[in-house]
């Protein structure tokens, strides 16, 4: 059964084909990669399936439900989570309270009944405790709970990031270069939670990605873009072999 | 599962609550005995006012993350429609205290609204941008107020921006905004324990707004608006409601101080850019998103010009050197390094005595 279904979809800046006729199917489970050069229009896909930008044209299906040009907040209602290229953590909140911001829309009270402290205010903060607490240490991250996200290593933010999507629980995971900046080491990790993401929550994932290692080793099916343009997709070994594809990252 | 943090906050909470109570136990002490000056005395409303101010500012400027100058006006909206109520109702509800309490409801709801209002325009903006456009709403808002003539007779309400004739009233008539000269007659009935309890509302109503799942969702607009809203966060919604709340907290503010003076006008001393301003440095120097400090650097930047005034032309020389030192005191490195040497050294003590 197919997760995210994107057909036809492009924007253009200024006269500028940015995103032109992209189309992919992702299937439930899957971990899926998008690479392609530098500027290539990676993460303008992952900004057109967040609702960041609007599509020209093109439409964009989430578990079969039309998400085409709805707004950000609305997406990740519907489902689509996502972590950034450069790391957008709540810097001066705790590591805690940044995980608890992801889980807002799970653990509903007014503002009213918090600031009145009121039995559901309790309640919910007592669960949203537990559930936080569960995703922190899922990661790892238990034991830094209460320092400032800011203060993390490197390491530790991405991961950090990567929890609080998972917080408001979608269906659909969006990383954004998660290795980006890490030594090897780290990334042999990172791929490690990647992979644990998945299983432990049966979650789907589509990922941008330059390190080649970290695109081989954990993802099943690959889409390439070139100039905007999808230059070839499917499996990992046949795209990575790929006579085009070569080209396009290393020339003629 | 240590509860570490919220501990922590819940005590400091308790703290900036203790502090408050105490300095009112102090103060009604030293008035039952007869030891307080009549310059204090007189200060002790404007002190509760600029503290709710400050705190209330602090809501807008410390956790919303966005510079307002315009927090007079929403005082301005407060005190005028605050004072207008009590001066209306004078016949229906004779006791001037419970009129004050019905007043200070409908300033701090009319501010509100206001915030409200102006917040859906100004909250589109960013940055100097958002500052600029609220302070020209503060002044907006003052100088409307300095043309308006409300009045009352059989026939209910009558406004006017022109002059008292205008307003059309019959016989029984009375003017009760007048323009310039503002309203005048209103009950001096805001006293210092009425202060007192609505800055420990103020701050109870922001304390407890940020340390829940609202709180949480302005902090966090605050620090990236991007991943806030790639999160489920509707920003439009959160962030006007903490613009809107920190006006009506400053209305509630703006009551108080009306109630203390026996003519009101909505003049630049009053409700000027001034004004604002001075609060904007209550809140900077008291430590963006700290309400204790908020509360602390208003008593204190309200009192010592006030103290010092027996020293004339120095007076402000004073005042600046005291910003200066509060200012490195509070943000410098060294400062701060030099603080936890201190609190170090304090702990040890107080575990050695015991």
């Amino acid at each position: 059964m197919a997760i995210l279904e994107v057909k036809g979809l492009g924007i253009s800046f200024g006269g500028l084909k940015v995103v032109d006729d992209f189309s992919v199917t992702i299937e439930k489970g899957q971990l899926y990669g998008l690479i392609g050069p530098n500027g290539a229009g990676k993460t303008t896909v992952f900004n057109l399936l967040t609702g960041v930008y609007k599509p020209d044209v093109g439409t964009i299906r989430l578990d079969g439900q039309n998400i085409t040009g709805k707004k950000t907040i609305e997406i990740n209602q519907a489902g689509i989570a996502r972590t950034f290229q450069n790391i957008r953590l709540f810097k001066e909140l705790s590591v805690l309270d940044n995980v608890k911001a992801g889980l807002h829309n799970h653990y509903v009270y007014s503002t009213v009944e918090g600031i009145l402290r009121l039995p559901r205010y309790r309640k919910m903060e007592r669960a949203m405790d537990e559930r936080a607490m569960e995703l922190l240490s899922v990661f790892d991250l238990d034991g830094e709970r209460d320092f400032k996200a800011s203060n993390l290593p490197y390491g530790k933010q991405r991961k950090l990031e990567i929890a609080r999507a998972l917080a408001t629980e979608p269906k659909l995971l969006l990383l954004d270069e998660p290795a980006a900046g890490m030594n090897p080491n780290e990334t042999a990790e990172l791929m490690e939670t990647i992979r644990f993401v998945r299983d432990h929550f049966d979650m789907t994932i589509l990922l941008i990605e330059h390190d080649m290692k970290l695109v081989s080793g954990i993802c099943e099916k690959i889409t390439v873009l070139n100039f905007g343009q999808v230059l070839t997709q499917g499996n990992t070994t046949d795209v990575l072999n790929d006579r085009r594809v070569i080209t396009a990252y290393l020339g003629e | 599962m240590k509860m570490n943090q919220k501990r922590k906050v819940f005590i400091q909470n308790l703290i900036t609550y203790a502090i408050v109570i105490g300095c009112w136990i102090i103060i009604q002490i030293m008035i039952q005995t007869g030891n307080i000056s009549s310059l204090l005395k007189g200060l002790l409303v404007p002190l509760c006012t600029y503290a709710i101010l400050a705190v209330s500012l602090n809501l807008t400027v410390g956790i919303l993350g966005e510079l307002s100058l315009g927090h007079a006006g929403f005082m301005c909206v407060g005190a005028f429609s605050g004072a207008f109520f009590t001066n209306v109702a004078a016949n229906v509800i004779p006791g001037t205290g419970l009129r004050l309490f019905f007043a200070l409801l409908i300033g701090a709801a009319v501010a509100g609204i206001f915030g409200l209002l102006i917040g859906i325009p100004v909250l589109r903006l960013k940055g100097d941008y958002l500052a600029i456009v609220t302070l020209a709403f503060g002044e907006i808002i003052k100088n409307l107020i300095n043309t308006l003539y409300v009045g009352v007779d059989a026939a209910g309400l009558h406004f006017s921006i022109k002059d008292t004739t205008s307003l059309g009233l019959d016989e029984t008539g009375v003017v009760i905004i007048k323009g310039p000269q503002g309203i005048t007659g209103t009950p001096k009935a805001a006293t210092f324990t009425v202060g007192v309890i609505v800055l420990l509302i103020t701050v109870f109503v922001v304390l407890n707004l940020i340390n829940s799942r609202s709180g949480r969702a302005i902090m966090a607009i605050r620090d990236n608006r991007i991943a806030a809203e790639s999160i489920g966060i509707n920003v439009t919604k959160f962030k006007l409601m903490a613009f809107a709340i920190s006006a009506s907290l400053a209305g509630a503010a703006g009551v108080l101080y009306a109630h203390n003076l026996s003519s009101l006008a909505a003049t630049t001393n009053n409700f000027g850019y001034n004004k604002s301003i001075t609060i904007l440095v209550f809140v900077v120097l008291g430590g963006l998103g700290n309400v204790r400090g908020s509360i602390i650097a208003a008593v204190i930047l309200t009192l010592l010009p006030e103290l010092l005034r027996g020293l004339n032309d120095y007076r402000m020389l004073i005042y600046a050197i005291v910003l200066i030192v509060m200012m490195i005191f509070n943000s410098s490195p060294k400062a701060i390094e030099m603080r936890a040497v201190l609190r170090e050294r304090f702990k040890k003590k107080s575990k050695e005595a015991a």
